[in-house]
């Protein structure tokens, strides 16, 4: 029977045996053996040299070698993500010609490997000794030596940046087209021109799609970047085997770059999530990550709140 | 050219691929008219009102805003396409209020009326708040400036809506069954400022199921069904005494 009547004191809260989950336990077994077999190895194995690593991982080779990355990854990403935001909004325009000319890029520099990429770029010297400033099939101005102005680190950047362009192309294009048509049509309605509307309405907007899988790529490109050691750019994998050369220890080289590696891959980790979380607010990007890790650390946030935040940190309730 | 002449029709029609979804219309509205169009859905009325800004391209006939052919140019007897920037700067003296608002929500309510006026018509940003102030106080929503899209309910939405067309001061505003998407309480609010907007003498067109609305504001009223109008007249006739027997049907359904 249905009462209309106002609201009653709520009866006593549920008390029920929760379910129980074996499986988490023998999972939770079969690891901690397999994980102390691994320590166990690091002890007792001293083919690791660690005193090795520790030595070389703070000389100055390596610190070269992570500023080379860094600088690849930032000049990369940045060519990619003009690129690539320039080859998705022609790809999107109505003019055949531009739309096709973006489909044949992103298909070609999308459908080789980017090792041949930076091989041909490092190697095109051979097929353009110079470079010429002036009229096409007319008289030049200025000629200058290819290798004068394309270096090896040239090279790399110029390959990883027009490599990623055509996969950004594609994030890019998923941003915009994510973006419901009514907004162009409102802003179309307004008299706003196409480019206006791009700029001001559409990209914008498209911004919350655009920035989760950018964070991977520039996570991917960092780790990327260690191609361009075949072109003998002194990165970071290059500074590590140019040691492994010296010392005949490849593995604790090799153990060292990769800690680096993963140290600097965690950084932009963390920068990711708070980048997701401030253009997720008021979306399903805001779902809570249910890693050990992330559970860790909101559990110690519950224990020690912030006063001006409540305990429970919400994620679709928060507005501006 | 005829100055009182607002919206001029003449033999217009639409066609998505093969399906033809306007099949010849005729109607006239009048400056300062509001012109109620009513019909089931897929009856084209959406379509036409789509057609008189140039959001669909019409396929045979003429129709003309203000005395200018819309989306083309015709001189010496001859049709010419009308460019991009034309066609926007035409645009931008027509107001359109859409079923779901279709506001922006990465902006204010302020940034959503300024956004237009400062960019498009070159107003200054002091002058795009005066005005975007007014126009709010006009839909009765002053002290919401700063207020994001989705902190609104459906009924303020549409009403800012409403005055981000107005701010662009157009002289034709085109409503596309602007209360359909809201809850039933309010409704209200939204028909009260297109009212007061018709009574101000803004010229309308107005895609609706109000027949409340469409019976008390209207001048005309067109009921349309499969691509054609099939009856016109003033808003009293038609739903008090309508004249064909699609018509009857519809309207015994709909009141």
């Amino acid at each position: 029977m249905t009462d209309v009547e106002g609201a009653t004191p709520a009866p006593p809260a549920i008390k029920a045996v929760p379910v129980r989950h074996p499986g988490r336990w023998v999972a939770a077994g079969v690891i901690a053996v397999l994980v102390a077999m691994m320590v166990n190895s690091f002890f007792t194995n001293s083919a690791y040299q660690w005193s090795l690593i520790r030595h070389y991982a703070f000389t100055a080779p390596i610190f070269h070698g992570i500023e080379v990355t860094i600088e690849l990854t930032a000049a990369a990403m940045a060519i990619g993500v003009v690129g690539g935001t320039l080859l998705a909004v022609m790809r999107l325009s109505p003019n055949p010609v531009v739309s096709t000319a973006s489909w044949f890029y992103i298909w070609a520099f999308r459908g080789t490997p980017v090792l041949v990429q930076i091989l041909l770029w490092f190697n095109l010297s051979s097929l353009f000794p110079h470079l010429s400033l002036g009229v096409p099939f007319g008289p030049t101005f200025v000629t200058v030596k290819f290798n004068s102005v394309v270096s090896a680190l040239t090279a790399g950047i110029l390959a990883l940046g027009l490599n990623e362009a055509a996969y950004m192309a594609e994030i890019v294009r998923a941003g915009i087209l994510s973006v419901d048509s009514g907004q162009s049509e409102a802003a179309s309605a307004l008299g706003m021109g196409r480019g206006l509307i791009m700029r001001r309405i559409v990209l914008p907007q498209a911004m919350r799609v655009i920035i989760p899988p950018t964070g991977n790529e520039t996570i991917s490109m960092l780790k990327t970047s260690s191609l361009v050691s075949a072109i003998a750019v002194a990165e970071l994998l290059q500074e590590t085997q140019s040691i492994i050369y010296r010392t005949y220890a490849p593995i604790p080289m090799l153990i060292m770059a990769s800690l680096w590696y993963l140290a600097m891959t965690s950084v932009l980790t963390v920068g990711q999530y708070y980048l997701e979380r401030h253009f997720g607010r008021g979306t399903v990007f805001g779902q809570p990550d249910n890693t050990l890790p992330r559970r860790l650390w909101r559990s110690i946030r519950y224990i020690r709140p912030r006063p001006d935040e409540p305990a429970q940190p919400s994620t679709l309730s928060e507005h501006q | 050219m005829s100055g009182e002449v607002m919206v001029r029709a003449e033999g217009v029609h639409k066609r998505f691929g093969l399906n033809e979804v306007l099949k010849g219309i005729n109607l006239e509205v009048q400056r300062g008219e509001v012109m109620c169009v009513i019909g089931p859905s897929g009856s084209g009325k959406s379509t036409l009102l789509r057609c008189i800004n140039h959001l669909e391209q019409i396929h045979a006939g003429r129709l003309e805003v203000d005395g200018e052919l819309v989306g083309y140019e015709e001189r010496n007897g001859k049709l010419y396409e009308l460019r991009e920037r034309e066609v926007a700067r035409r645009r931008s003296a027509i107001g359109m209020v859409f079923q779901h608002f279709n506001l922006f929500p990465h902006m204010t309510v302020l940034g959503n009326i300024t956004e237009a006026p400062c960019r498009v018509r070159g107003l200054s940003r002091d002058q795009a708040v005066d005005k975007a102030r007014q126009l709010l106080a006009q839909v009765g929503l002053e002290g919401r400036e700063d207020t994001y899209p989705r902190q609104l309910s459906g009924g303020q939405q549409q009403r800012v809506a409403i005055a981000r067309a107005l701010a662009m001061e157009p002289k034709l505003m085109l409503f596309d069954e602007p209360t359909s998407a809201l809850d039933p309480e309010l409704v209200g609010e939204v028909l009260a400022v297109m009212r007061d907007l018709a009574k101000s003498g803004m010229t309308m067109f107005v895609v609706t199921h109000e027949m409340g609305f469409a019976r008390e504001v209207g001048d005309q009223l067109v009921f349309m069904d499969g691509g054609v109008v099939v009856e016109a007249g003033r808003p009293r006739d038609v739903i008090e005494n309508p004249q064909h027997e699609r018509t009857r049907a519809f309207l015994s359904k709909v009141l």
